[in-house]
């Protein structure tokens, strides 16, 4: 198993990502620079890190997408290689097309940090095989741009195909507007391609996967990806 | 372009007495200094960069402690935690600015800072910051506070830097001058340490980061003035910050580091380029050559008063060896950055800078720091100190607790902060043990079993009271919690805020205050390893009050696998519930009380009793790490009830326990419930433990009170005290409701 961590310049969950997967899950874990062309080879999992690439200054994810890495992420998904992008990292993959719809400003039009709940949607993919269907994770957020969007027909398209990973939710696991902390559209915080294996998620796993930290509800996820 | 003539209004207009000119065309060696010259002096000599008002007052503060590895002086101090590693932190203002333009100013000040800690080699882990505003419904304010908090996130988020704790106070004497003091703390290892010194003759000088622009040009002069009804106008001498350029210059430098490539280094902050070269060059006893030819720039035709003078954000000057030119600039080029070499150090002891081929600077470097204009100014006690300390408190019982502690705890003052932590990454980097919300942050070294904490506090209305116990019991209280988070302290940093220094009552409180932090960073074993001094705050003659606001940083150092992360609020039904030290010494003078509830700030503030904060804090720290108390929560703003309150409904866990409390009191009940007093902490622990935890107490010396017991969903406190006693019974879904809306409310969000 090898995982490899891209760092995109404003990448600032990159060293995060790293830990969690080399130190915490003792997976070897490498980092790509995002001016190589190709990807390290033997990969298992590739992970886009949270931050701000090029300081989101245009739309977030909208320069990095062109970052000469990204043609070898596409290549490696396209073959059914395992790739998943936490916060920026799914603004990137919207972006660059490997996963459906965008992320637009918050609701609140603020940056918001805090630890949310979300519900698990589905069991059928390998992030979510070891949860249940309708599960409470409780997983932090921090983002200004998280408000997913989707036309009506994707979004009928995601929920007919099962591709919705997570919902915000409240603690018991209902769907309330009130615990949608961005506005996204029918409370998704976390999607995945067709293939199954092209996963974007605005909630960071990595960052509530040690009891020290505060819970091990971010850990089930990392876990099933790379298989243990 | 020809060079204007310098005249006497020229020399008034940058900010130089008549004396300090003469000073100055001395330093020149007998003649007018040239037109960039006279910028520098003007700048170098400015209170923001020269301390010449309070440099006689900051030697008697103690600098010196067994794990202090670099004192105030350079960028920031640097404290030894052990196994090879350090702490580098440092706090700094940016007041000025960012009243004139909250977002930019304060985001710009986070960036300034965060240069600081990574000049020294350190990586940024944590960031603090302290805020004082005038109160929500004076002019401006919702807007200043909105802008602030805004900027501090957007310049910390994007950085990736965890902003983990902080503290915002609203007074009225801050409403023509905001106070915004950010303070960063950062790691590294304690044998690669650097320095901001240009060493080594012929070594290459390296321009590094952004361009230069015509923003900022003489921001350190603007910070060393009062405002005054055109502030609004100097607002193209804020700065604007980019702290993608910032990231990326973090990321490049601590490549240069971990590859040995540098021999000195120092940011670009007040004052700019002209700073930087003439403290490395003095630090060094070396000169530097200048060519601005080289210096990369945002526009055309900038004369060399204006490069030298910008403060455009995000660059950064070292120093190299002549074999590592290639690699240092392969490594921000790497990063998307412009570097290039722009002199060289030289052996002769002066500044030398050329454009366009002419000379335009040849100064000696050490005169301009050595001989700077140092001045003892008169200080004098103010005549009104009697006035303010005169509090009749029989006018100003409590007639309903009840209601007084709700709109307490809905105060601005004391309500909950979440709308602004909100706006922050707290958790970036994996390391937020406690953060916001707690009594003091504590962050965990990734990779060892140490953590640190950290907790910026003042309270203002003490000092203007009473300077030197005031100052004191900011150190006090920063040490108090950190005992909360089972710290022991290692060092400090200070902001000192005040008024026009050259108002003798503005400088005998700058003293004062300066040996009540020093008293009290001797007794309690935090000296004091860097700071900053802001004077000026003040508007139409108006001053704020005092606000020497100091960063207090600990060490825990055994963070096993069954350490239990610690909590200020009751963690679960039927814990005894007690009171750490001696009430005798409470004092409704200066409280919160007096101040949210009948708009006063008054009366003789609490003394600081160092031996009973060592004693309590000592306790404290030995207990939360033994986990024999499971929740410790100090007792400040708002007093012994306040305190309850925040153990019980005001805190944004998710549990919520409320308790049964009892008191007796020879004080009124007001003082009992609301009296402040410094010493005391409020903690919990399971019946079991109590034997054991008491004969701590004892042997510690630390009075120690049963107050009662945890449990239930309501506060009710029963107080027998002199006078009349009091029943207080309130629903801890009430507290946590006032508390949890009370600022968003008041500030009309």
């Amino acid at each position: 198993m090898r995982v490899a961590v891209i760092t995109f310049p404003g990448s600032n969950c990159d060293d995060d990502c790293h830990y969690v997967f080399g130190d915490v899950l003792g997976k070897e874990t490498v980092s790509v620079w995002h001016r190589e062309v190709s990807l390290p080879t033997g990969l298992d999992v590739v992970v886009l890190p949270g931050g701000f690439s090029y300081g989101d200054y245009l739309r977030t994810g909208a320069i990095a997408r062109f970052s000469r890495i990204m043609s070898a992420v596409a290549d490696f998904a396209r073959d059914g290689g395992t790739v998943i992008g936490i916060c920026n990292g799914f603004q990137i993959l919207c972006e660059a097309g490997l996963l459906p719809g965008a992320l637009i400003r918050n609701r609140s039009l603020r940056f918001i940090c805090e630890t949310v709940s979300i519900r698990c949607e589905t069991t059928g993919s390998i992030l979510t095989q070891k949860l249940q269907v309708g599960q409470v994770l409780r997983v932090p957020i921090a983002h200004a741009e998280g408000c997913y969007q989707l036309d009506e027909g994707g979004l009928q398209r995601l929920e007919d195909e099962g591709q919705v990973l997570f919902r915000y939710c409240a603690p018991d696991g209902t769907l309330d507007p009130a615990a949608n902390p961005n506005g996204s559209k029918r409370s998704i915080a976390g999607v995945m391609n067709a293939g199954r294996n092209v996963f974007g998620m605005m909630p960071h796993p990595e960052r509530i996967s040690e009891k020290v930290l505060g819970g091990v509800d971010g850990r089930a996820l990392l876990e099933g990806l790379v298989g243990l | 372009m020809q060079d204007p003539t310098i005249t006497p209004e020229m020399v008034e207009e940058h900010g130089l007495t008549p004396e300090e000119y003469e000073r100055a065309r001395r330093i020149c060696g007998g003649r007018d200094p040239s037109w960039p010259e006279l910028g520098i002096f003007s700048v170098m000599w400015s209170e923001h960069c020269s301390y010449k008002s309070s440099r006689v007052h900051l030697k008697r503060l103690p600098t010196e402690g067994p794990r202090v590895l670099i004192g105030p002086g350079e960028n920031a101090g640097v404290v030894d935690i052990g196994d090879g590693q350090a702490v580098c932190f440092k706090m700094e203002s940016h007041n000025h600015p960012s009243f004139i333009e909250p977002y930019q100013g304060a985001a710009t000040g986070v960036g300034g800072i965060l240069r600081d800690i990574f000049t020294m080699g350190a990586r940024p882990i944590a960031s603090l910051n302290s805020l004082r505003f005038g109160m929500p419904d004076q002019p401006r304010m919702s807007h200043l506070v909105t802008g602030v908090v805004a900027g501090i996130g957007g310049y910390g988020n994007c950085m990736g830097v965890p902003t983990v704790g902080g503290e915002v106070q609203f007074h009225p004497s801050y409403g023509g001058n905001i106070l915004v003091n950010a303070f960063n703390l950062g790691l590294v290892p304690s044998d690669g340490i650097f320095l901001g010194q240009a060493t080594g003759v012929g070594n290459p000088v390296i321009y590094a980061g952004a361009r230069t622009g015509r923003d900022g040009i003489h921001g350190a002069t603007m910070a060393s003035d009062s405002f005054d009804d055109e502030a609004m106008e100097k607002r193209p001498t804020v700065q604007v910050g980019d702290p993608f350029t910032e990231k990326c210059v973090l990321e490049a430098c601590l490549e240069l580091f971990a590859q040995d490539l540098v021999v000195g280094i120092q940011d670009m902050g007040a004052a700019g380029l002209t700073c930087s070269t003439f403290e490395m060059a003095d630090r060094a006893g070396t000169g530097i050559a200048l060519d601005l030819d080289k210096i990369p720039l945002r526009e055309e035709g900038m004369t060399p008063y204006e490069i030298l003078l910008s403060e455009s954000q995000e660059r950064m000057l070292l120093v190299c060896t002549p074999d590592n030119v290639d690699a240092v600039l392969e490594i921000f080029e790497k990063w998307g950055l412009s570097s290039v070499v722009c002199g060289e150090v030289t052996d002769n002891g002066r500044v030398h800078v050329t454009h366009g081929g002419q000379t335009v600077v040849d100064l000696p470097a050490s005169p301009l720091s050595d001989e700077a204009p140092v001045y003892d100014r008169p200080q004098a006690e103010p005549d009104t100190l009697s006035e303010r300390r005169r509090l009749d408190e029989a006018q100003i019982a409590t007639t309903a607790p009840a209601d007084d502690l709700l709109r307490l705890v809905a105060s601005p003052n004391l309500s909950s902060r979440r709308f602004i932590y909100r706006q922050y990454d707290h958790m970036v980097r994996l390391g937020t043990l406690v953060g916001p919300g707690g009594d003091a942050a504590l962050i965990r070294i990734v990779g060892t079993d140490k953590a640190v904490g950290m907790t910026v506090d003042c309270n203002g209305r003490y000092v203007w009271l009473d300077p030197r116990e005031g100052a004191a019991m900011a150190i006090a209280e920063g040490v108090r919690n950190l005992a909360c988070v089972g710290a022991e302290p290692i060092g400090a940093t200070d902001c000192l805020n005040f008024g026009n220094p050259e108002r003798p009552e503005t400088m005998w409180e700058f003293s004062e205050a300066i040996d009540g932090l020093s008293d009290a960073c001797t007794a309690l074993g935090a000296p004091i390893t860097g700071g900053n001094v802001s004077f000026y705050n003040e508007t139409d003659d108006e001053g704020i009050i005092p606000t020497p606001t100091v960063g207090v940083v600990g060490l825990v150092e055994d963070i096993g696998d069954d350490w239990a992360n610690p909590s200020a609020a009751f963690v679960a039904d039927d814990h005894i519930v007690a009171l750490m030290g001696d009430p005798a010494g409470e004092t409704l003078g200066g409280s919160e009380y007096l101040f949210t509830l009948h708009g006063q700030t008054a009366g003789v503030p609490p003394r600081c009793r160092l031996d009973a904060e060592k004693a309590v804090s000592t306790l404290c720290r030995t207990l939360v790490r033994s986990g024999q108390v499971v929740s410790a929560h100090d007792v400040s703003d708002g007093g012994l009830l306040v305190a309850l309150a925040e153990c019980t409904g005001c805190h944004e866990g998710a549990v919520k326990i409320g308790a049964s409390v009892s008191l007796t009191s020879s004080e009124s009940r007001t003082c009992a419930l609301f009296g402040e007093g410094g010493a005391r902490i409020v903690v919990s622990y399971p019946a079991e433990g109590a034997a054991a935890v008491e004969a701590a107490a004892q042997s510690h010396g630390v009075p120690w009170l049963i107050l009662g017991r945890t449990g239930g969903d309501r506060l009710a406190v029963d107080v027998v005290a002199a006078g009349e006693g009091a029943s207080i019974d309130v629903a801890v879904s009430d507290l946590y409701t006032e508390w949890a809306n009370g600022l968003v409310r008041s500030l009309g969000l």
